[in-house]
């Protein structure tokens, strides 16, 4: 095999030697690619070089000859290089894969199911940016009324966000509570969160408690972005902003709760700040840009509505995210 | 003819001297030019990482025989500090990123057979092989 290609590699040498034409280089250019397909490294190319030139051209001064034992001698931490390539690009392969596995490990563990519910008409929807997500959409409820729904974004992108928000969505099961407050359920998860996350990991979360037999939404948010309340009276949209640390931050954090009672078509928008934050060549997409988005579609299903103002967002960003996107309408109806 | 021989090494010069030592061996066994280099390119990282790391060691060269085989046999050892973590210094880009050279890893690509042994506290063996094929 070696000899074979040694003889193939001095016929090519040779014809560029007879005539220095670029149809005898792009010859031997191919031929390189073939000698890298087969793992060839540089120093044997170097001594192939050599053997050749031997064969083709014996009465050169000794001085050239050992200028290419010097060659290859040079030679060998390249092909090492090379080889050492290889093996990280394979080794990335297998990472790539595994990351693969665990996304989708993921996305059945945070899966979570469009929510039915008397009186609220729900709709939701979370991308991530790469394979693996940092936000995380809880919904609980129970037969007589009450629905616990939270938006959370682990600050960080990626698998380690993607680890700790496993452990904000066992916190959150754990409780099982569909009647619990905002504020215990944020005080709750922010001692989990505390306890068991690294030091530079926080997470941010909106939490609101509705309660369909007197339509009040209770709201309680740990740095979370505030979300918007739309009055179908009035057509505006108000912030629904509330005071809270982030979760992880400190174990003696407390979080303020705030009421609103809603009213027929209001409709409430829970986001993360990857909704926010997109950028357009014209600067950064502003929430009246989404209140529009929103307004446009308002007669339509929430699930409508959400799947609209992502579409149209990926469509001014140049389907281009720059974090994980996760957006909750929920219309009263 | 001894079919062993050694190089103390305590200075850089040492590393040119086991190199030579090296290089005399491969050539009367009848390795081919590529092969020569790339056997005292392994003697070079080992010779250098203890010159570097333990200090002072020995890099020993033996001549082998295996059904019928010829091979070459590096031996380097020192009692120096030991490797903490020698699965760390065995994986790629853990010694090239810093700039070092091709590493052990690069010395087990260059040589047929390689073996480490190190001990904390006590010292390193490392054992690469080469057969002539």
């Amino acid at each position: 095999m070696v000899q074979k290609i040694g003889s193939q590699y001095k016929e090519i040498l040779n014809q560029y030697m007879q005539r220095q034409s670029e149809q005898n280089l792009y010859v031997g250019q191919n031929f390189s690619r073939q000698l890298i397909s087969e793992n060839t490294s540089p120093e044997d190319v170097i001594s192939m070089h050599k053997a050749a030139m031997q064969e083709l051209y014996e009465d050169m001064p000794e001085t050239v000859w050992h200028s290419f034992d010097f060659l290859i001698e040079m030679m060998i931490n390249y092909g090492l290089a090379l080889q050492e390539r290889q093996s990280l690009l394979q080794r990335q392969e297998e990472l790539r894969m595994e990351m693969d596995l665990a996304a989708n490990v993921q996305e059945t563990l945070l899966k979570t199911t469009l929510p039915t519910l008397d009186g609220l008409d729900i709709g939701l929807l979370s991308v991530p940016l790469r394979k693996m997500n940092g936000d995380y959409i809880y919904f609980i409820s129970d037969k007589k009324g009450h629905a616990g729904i939270a938006v959370a974004d682990v600050i960080g992108k990626g698998l380690p966000a993607a680890l700790c928000m496993s452990m904000v969505k066992f916190g959150m099961d754990s409780m099982n509570d569909s009647m619990a407050f905002p504020r215990e359920v944020l005080n709750t998860i922010n001692r989990i969160v505390e306890k068991s996350v690294d030091d530079s990991m926080f997470v941010s979360m909106f939490y609101g408690r509705y309660e369909a037999e007197t339509s009040i939404l209770t709201y309680g948010s740990a740095g979370h972005e505030p979300a918007m309340l739309y009055r179908a009276e009035t057509g505006e949209f108000e912030e629904l902003t509330v005071k809270g640390l982030l979760l992880g931050v400190s174990p003696m954090a407390t979080y303020e709760e705030k009421e609103v009672k809603l009213e027929k078509d209001d409709m409430v928008v829970m986001m993360t700040d990857g909704v926010t934050e997109g950028r357009t060549a014209d600067g950064f997409i502003d929430r009246e840009v989404i209140n529009e988005l929103i307004l446009r579609k308002k007669g339509e299903p929430a699930q409508v509505i959400v799947q609209y103002v992502y579409d149209e967002l990926v469509r001014m960003q140049n389907a281009e995210l720059s974090d994980d996107f996760t957006l909750v309408i929920y219309k009263k109806v | 003819m001894s079919n062993q021989s050694s190089v103390e090494i305590q200075t850089e010069w040492d590393i040119v001297a086991a190199r030579q030592l090296g290089r005399n061996v491969a050539k009367e066994l009848g390795f081919g030019t590529v092969d020569q280099a790339r056997i005292t390119t392994a003697i070079s990282e080992l010779a250098r990482n203890i010159y570097l790391y333990a200090g002072q060691g020995k890099i020993e060269i033996q001549r082998l025989t295996e059904n019928g085989i010829n091979g070459i046999l590096i031996i380097a050892a020192d009692n120096g500090p030991g490797i903490p973590d020698v699965r760390k210094v065995m994986e790629d880009g853990f010694s090239t990123s810093g700039g070092l050279g091709a590493g052990l890893p690069g010395v087990k690509r260059l040589m047929d057979d390689f073996k480490i042994e190190t001990t904390l506290g006590e010292g390193t063996d490392i054992r690469a092989t080469k057969w002539l094929r």
